[in-house]
Order: C-alpha cells, then structure tokens, then sequence
C-alpha cells in the first residue's frame, strides 16, 4: 500500500520546518555567542556570583520576576500562558517516545487542561492588545497574529483532546516514522491536518520573529551577568587591542 | 534661546498613567552640535549623499560589537510592560516616550535591513526603510531618554533603552547630528580637563577660597589640595562641585571628611572632572579616552586610592567600567592593568564611593558628627538612576541604596523615605540625565521631573520634609532649575555631603 500524497505533504513539511527550526535557531545562538559583551551592564541590584546569576535567572524564566514588578495583569496572563504550554508541551511527549518516559504518563491529565490556562492567557494578551491603549500603539500585525496562530493551535488541538477524537495512535506511529525515516501514514482528519499544519509553520516563524525572545533572555547582559567590576577586570577582546596602543 | 512655552503638569496626588496623545513632544529638538565641534570629535556635521549607507553601516558595526543590541533587538515580544514605567512617557504623554515605541525607532529599521522576516514581510512585522523623518524621530526621541534604565528593570527580558538610545545617538553622530551640548562638553574634557572648561589656574584659585571660606566659617585650616603627589587619595569628583550651587557644600563636605579623618589627598587638574558624557553616545573609544585621563593623573600623582565624589553617571563608569577601561580595579592579569592595580592598597575597594569612605569613617569611630546640628531639616533621599540601577556600593547587592540612607541618618535626626516604588531600583531620574542637562531641552526636562516631583510633594505634606538629598551632580543641577517650577524651593536641593559638611566634628 502506498502512502498518500497528504501523508507524503505532511511528512516533507516537517522535516523542513524541524530543519529551519533547528538550524535557525543553532545559527541566532552561535550569533548571539560570539557577539563581544564589552561593558559590565547588569541591571543592579545584581548578584555578585554566578551562583546568584543562575538564581536571578531562575526567577526569571520560571515565575517571571521582572514581569510581576512590571504589571499584573500581564503576569497573570503570560503566566497562565507559558505554563500552560510547558504542560501541553510534556503531554505531546508521548506522541514521540516508545515507551512513554514515566514523568510524561503522570503529566497527561494535567497537560490535557493546561490547554484551557493556556488559551484563557493568550486571550487575555489579544485583549490587551485591543483594550490597552498604550498597547495597541505598540502592536504590530504579526503580534495579533502570532497569538491568532497560537491560540488556533491551542483550539484545534483542544477539539481533539475533548471532543472529535483522532485516531491517536496511528498519528504516534507517523511521528515515530519521521523520526526513524520510516513514514507511516497520517490520519486524514481536518482537524488534525489544520493543526499540524498551524504547528509546523510556527516552528518556521520561530528562529525569525520575536520568538526569539526564549533563548534571547539567555543571553541578556543586564540579567546574566554578574556584579564584581571591581574585583574583576572585564573585557573585550576588540578593547583589549586599546589597552594596546598605550 | 528663549524656549517655546509649555504647560507645567499639575501634581497630583498618584502619578497617573497619561492616556496617549501622539506627537505631542515630536518638536522638542536638541540643539545641533556645528561644524568645529563635529569635527574636533570626527564627526561629520551635516547629512552627506551617503547618510544612509553610513547609518546602516553603523548600525551593522554596532550590532557586531554589542551583544546587547543585537539580543534586546530581537528579543522584544510587545508585552506592554515598559509602557508606563518611563518618566518621559508619563510627563509628556507622547507614545514615542514609551520605552519600547522608543526602541521600536531603531528596531524597525534594524528589521528592515537586518532580519530575514523584515526584509521579506516588512509591513507584518513593522520594519520600515530608513528615512529622513526616521531619522528626526530619532533625533528627537534619543534625546528625551535619559538613559535612566528603570524600564530595564521591568522588561522580562532585561531589555535595557538606554543602551538602544546609546547606539541611536551614536549612529546620529556618524550622519552628522550630534548634539551641541553633550559633544561640546566632550570637547571641552578633551581639551582642558572637565566639562566646565575650568582652566588649571582658575581651579587653584578657586580653591584657595574655598579654603578661606572653610576657615572664615569654622577657624579651622581644612585644605583642598590640588595636584600633589605622594598622597593617599586622588579624589576625582564632578566640575560642578567646585563653584555650583549646592554642589560646592559637598566638595567642602568632602574635605572636611580627609580633613577630620587625617588622610592625605589631592584633587587633580589633568582629572578634573568624574563626569564622563562618552557614556550617553555610545561611544567606547570616546568614554574610554575620557576615563584615561583619571588613570593617567593616578599614575604621575603615585596614589594608592581612588575616590569619587557626588555624581550619579561618573559612579556608573567608574564602579562599572573604570576596571575595563582604564585598569583602575583589581583582578587584571596583563600589562595595561598590572602597572596601575600594583600601585593601588589593595585594603580598599578601587574605586571607592565618597559615600562609602566617609559611612566607613563614621561607623569606625574615626570621624565624629552631631547630628543634632541638622535639626532644621527632615531630609529625603533621591536615588539618582545611574547609582541605583548600574552600580552598587559596599560588598552586598542593594548597597547603593543602603550605604548613602545609612550615612545619612547618622548625620541628620529626621528622615523619611518617598513612597517605595520610587524609590530604590524603582527611582525615578530627576529628568536631566543623560546629556538632556541643556536649557534647548527645557521643556522635557521640566515634564520629566514630574513623577519625582509628586513622590516629593507626598512626602512634603505627610512628613513636613524639607530637604532632598543627593549624590549626584546632574540631579543637583536639574532639581535646583526644575523643582521650583512645581513651586518647590531651590535651597531643599542638596548634597549628602552637605549634610555631613554641616555635621563633621572637626579637630
């Protein structure tokens, strides 16, 4: 039995979308890697150790410090958001492992609710984007858009999840093909196909939009760097050929 | 020069979030730098044919030099967390003082001519081409950013303005729009040795009377050296301590503190000055030639400590950067560094904050004050940006806020602080930062100093407070101009080391 032409479009989109996804974003690390830091510009109060560093970072990525100093509501909503996804995210893992880890069978019943905190955070930032006046002067289109593509990824795949079942496994067995060069056949329902489909063009958009912002953070200076100017000489190996010319 | 008129806010009893009013401040322009100080800095100093090529390669030159213009470019997902947290934003109403409206100045060109996305989808994702009116925008808006970093400390991402504002001014530089205030002051360090154009012979004089003045007032023979070498100290301090007011009771402050203290010091004419405006431009090479010049003096004077007096913007390049740029520190291990860090006491933080020292004395034992001598006053304190959010003192993260409040409170008896949230990391700038000290910018300097003026006023009412203290020379200079258009007094405006000048046991 053949495979059908959808099975064959769906199997080349993702490997080209998990190409770009991956190579673009190796390509924005390495860059943002090998880009001098010549200043010490942490913003103070700063950790004085890496330790401190890691912590300060911590905070940072998994409860937002700096976004809860900032405003609430888009804490709450951003929050909601990217912890609902984290959970949704640990859920799919079972769509690409075999056995399935242990820690992701525990998750499954939270994940498959996450989608609910996930779309209800999304919401709220589409809405401060219409609401907000000082929000809306700053939005581009692709901001609404983004939220549009995540949000309509979020909805298809709640549909799936709660009310027009796909046939889940034969869509594992697809993914674990493209991951083993051995393509099995998709499941052909629209649903499905929408939401693949939607999914795979954020992994394109990734490494060239504002999605950047996940490994940025990573690398902002004002964050991971730490505080010790004066017990440690910083510097740039472009400055350094300054100290030179004396 | 007379400035256009402008309406001065009303102070309220909350800083209110303005609703947006879109171009509102768009006329307020800086005043051009001419041809003679262009050229003495490298400068070009009008539009070429080639403008834009020029702009794009700065850009593209900055962005290979700077990791965090390049990240704080990309990194930026429109979450509306800065929008409200700029005092030029909520002073002026204008959306283009909104940090990241700021930022998005630069940013749609950088993704225009830069990202893949705005090469090939500009108008989905904002990028634009980069043209004339671009252009004044960001002459403009560049120049009503103080540089203050307090949207830094909201941004998830750390995104700092005032480094965007740093490269946008120096990109304007290159086209030929520099601004005549902060490169003549760039030329004048060149030349003569601090920002004021002091010559070395009206500094010695001023300083003699000063010390006439001391000793007129107290009978005792407090000197203010100028140039010796051997001591201990070099104090480099701002030029605005050595004839402004109030700046001046702080320098006398200070020598009063080496004088009760028994520790020998100088001032330096080639290092006259702390200040440093390399920093606004985004310059290195420039910041870094300013800063030299404290390195060289420190050398042929032979001290073993460094100490900066009252200035917000010097503090954050010598704690920060003095060690990158000069070697003046500790922890170097190659020839530039070794030859000043060896001749440096190794028992005190290089450099060292007045604040720190005279706190230390204090605590120690080694100097005495009554406080009981200030109780005319009940005292605030203004955080000045540049020492809150970009430098630290003594060994403990969160010291730039306690040291000075400690010192302080040991020399006066009444103290309040202004409400939290404008305060500490969340300081407000006076509204002169950055290079926007100058009359040409009157208007956003007054509508700048807005929020800290209300913060002021609360604690004016609540707790009968009648004198601002500070450490920086910039806040001095903006609060003394600004304030009493808000119908504050110019003499509550002072130093930390006015209080402690008024304070010191001497003898």
């Amino acid at each position: 039995m053949g495979l059908s032409t959808v099975t064959m479009i769906y199997a080349g989109m993702f490997y080209i979308a998990a190409l770009v996804l991956v190579v673009g974003l190796v390509y924005k690390i390495v860059d943002y890697s090998r880009t001098p830091v010549p200043l010490k510009i942490p913003t103070t109060p700063a950790p004085t150790t890496r330790s401190g560093v890691i912590y300060r970072m911590a905070k940072e990525v998994v409860v937002f410090e700096s976004l809860f100093k900032a405003n609430k509501w888009i804490w709450v909503f951003g929050w909601l958001f990217h912890f609902g996804l984290l959970l949704v995210l640990a859920r799919h893992l079972r769509y690409f492992t075999e056995p399935v880890w242990f820690w992701v069978g525990i998750v499954q019943p939270f994940g498959k609710y996450a989608s609910i905190m996930m779309v209800i955070g999304m919401a709220g930032l589409l809405a401060r984007r219409f609401l907000v006046d000082r929000v809306r002067y700053i939005s581009t289109p692709s901001d609404y858009l983004m939220l549009v593509l995540l949000i309509a990824i979020g909805l298809s795949g709640m549909l799936m999840t709660f009310v027009v079942h796909t046939d889940i496994v034969a869509l594992k067995a697809f993914f674990l093909g493209l991951m083993y060069l051995d393509v099995q056949p998709l499941p052909q329902d629209l649903t499905l196909l929408v939401h693949l489909a939607l999914v795979a063009l954020l992994m394109v958009i990734f490494p060239i939009s504002k999605l950047l912002h996940a490994p940025g953070l990573f690398f902002s200076p004002t964050r991971n760097q730490v505080d010790n100017p004066r017990e440690h000489r910083h510097i740039a190996a472009w400055a350094a050929r300054l100290d030179q010319k004396n | 020069m007379a400035a256009a008129e402008f309406d001065i806010p009303k102070l309220k009893d909350d800083i209110e979030i303005p609703k947006l009013r879109e171009g509102v401040m768009a006329h307020a322009k800086t005043f051009p730098a001419a041809k003679a100080v262009q050229d003495f800095m490298g400068y070009p100093h009008e539009l070429g044919e080639d403008w834009k090529e020029r702009a794009i390669d700065k850009m593209g030159e900055l962005l290979g030099k700077y990791r965090s213009m390049k990240v704080f470019l990309d990194a930026c997902v429109h979450c509306g967390a800065c929008t409200d947290k700029c005092h030029y934003y909520l002073g002026t109403s204008d959306p283009k003082n909104m940090p990241v409206a700021r930022q998005d100045l630069m940013r749609q060109v950088y993704r225009r001519y830069f990202t893949t996305a705005g090469k090939l989808f500009p108008k989905l994702v904002g990028a634009k081409d980069l043209t004339k009116d671009i252009l004044n925008d960001w002459y403009s808006y560049y120049y009503q950013c103080s540089e203050c970093r307090r949207c830094s400390v909201f941004c998830p991402y750390g995104i700092d303005t005032a480094e965007i504002t740093m490269a946008g001014r120096e990109i304007l530089n290159h086209v030929g729009m520099g601004q005549k205030y902060s490169n003549e002051i760039l030329s004048k360090v060149h030349k003569i040795g601090n920002n004021l154009g002091l010559p070395g012979p009206a500094l010695e004089d001023t300083l003699e009377g000063l010390e006439e003045d001391i000793e007129a007032d107290t009978g005792v023979a407090v000197k203010l050296p100028l140039d010796v070498k051997g001591v201990e100290v070099l104090l480099v301090t701002p030029s605005a301590d050595f004839f402004s007011e109030p700046h001046v009771e702080s320098l006398i402050g200070y020598a009063k503190v080496f004088h009760a203290a028994g520790i020998s010091w100088t001032l330096s004419t080639h290092a006259s000055e702390a200040g440093n405006f390399g920093l606004f431009n985004g310059n290195y090479e420039s910041m870094r030639k300013v800063a030299m010049r404290i390195r060289d003096a420190a050398l042929e004077l032979g001290v073993k400590r460094i100490v900066v007096g009252e200035c917000g913007h010097a503090w954050r390049v010598a704690y920060s950067f003095w060690n990158t740029l000069t070697g003046i520190g500790y922890g170097g291990d190659d020839p530039f560094s070794i030859e000043m860090q060896k001749q440096l006491d190794p028992t005190y933080p290089q450099p060292q904050h007045i604040c720190e020292l005279t706190n230390d004395l204090i605590k120690s034992g080694k100097i005495k004050v009554d406080p009981s001598l200030n109780d005319d006053l009940v005292v605030t304190f203004h955080d000045s940006c540049n020492v809150a959010r970009a430098s630290r003192m003594g060994t403990e993260p969160g010291g730039q806020f306690i040291i000075p409040r400690e010192l302080i409170k040991s020399v006066v008896n009444n103290f309040h602080d202004m409400a939290d949230e404008t305060i500490g990391e969340s300081t407000f700038c006076c509204g002169g930062g950055g290079g926007l000290l100058t009359d040409d910018l009157m208007e956003v300097r007054v509508k700048g100093a807005m929020p800290r003026a209300t913060a002021l006023n609360n604690v004016v009412k609540e707790h009968q407070v009648n004198f601002m203290a500070m450490i920086c020379a910039i806040c001095k200079a903006q609060f003394t101009k600004v304030l009493p258009k808000y119908g504050f007094n110019m003499s509550m405006v002072g130093g930390v080391h006015q209080l402690v000048s008024k304070a010191i046991k001497l003898d």
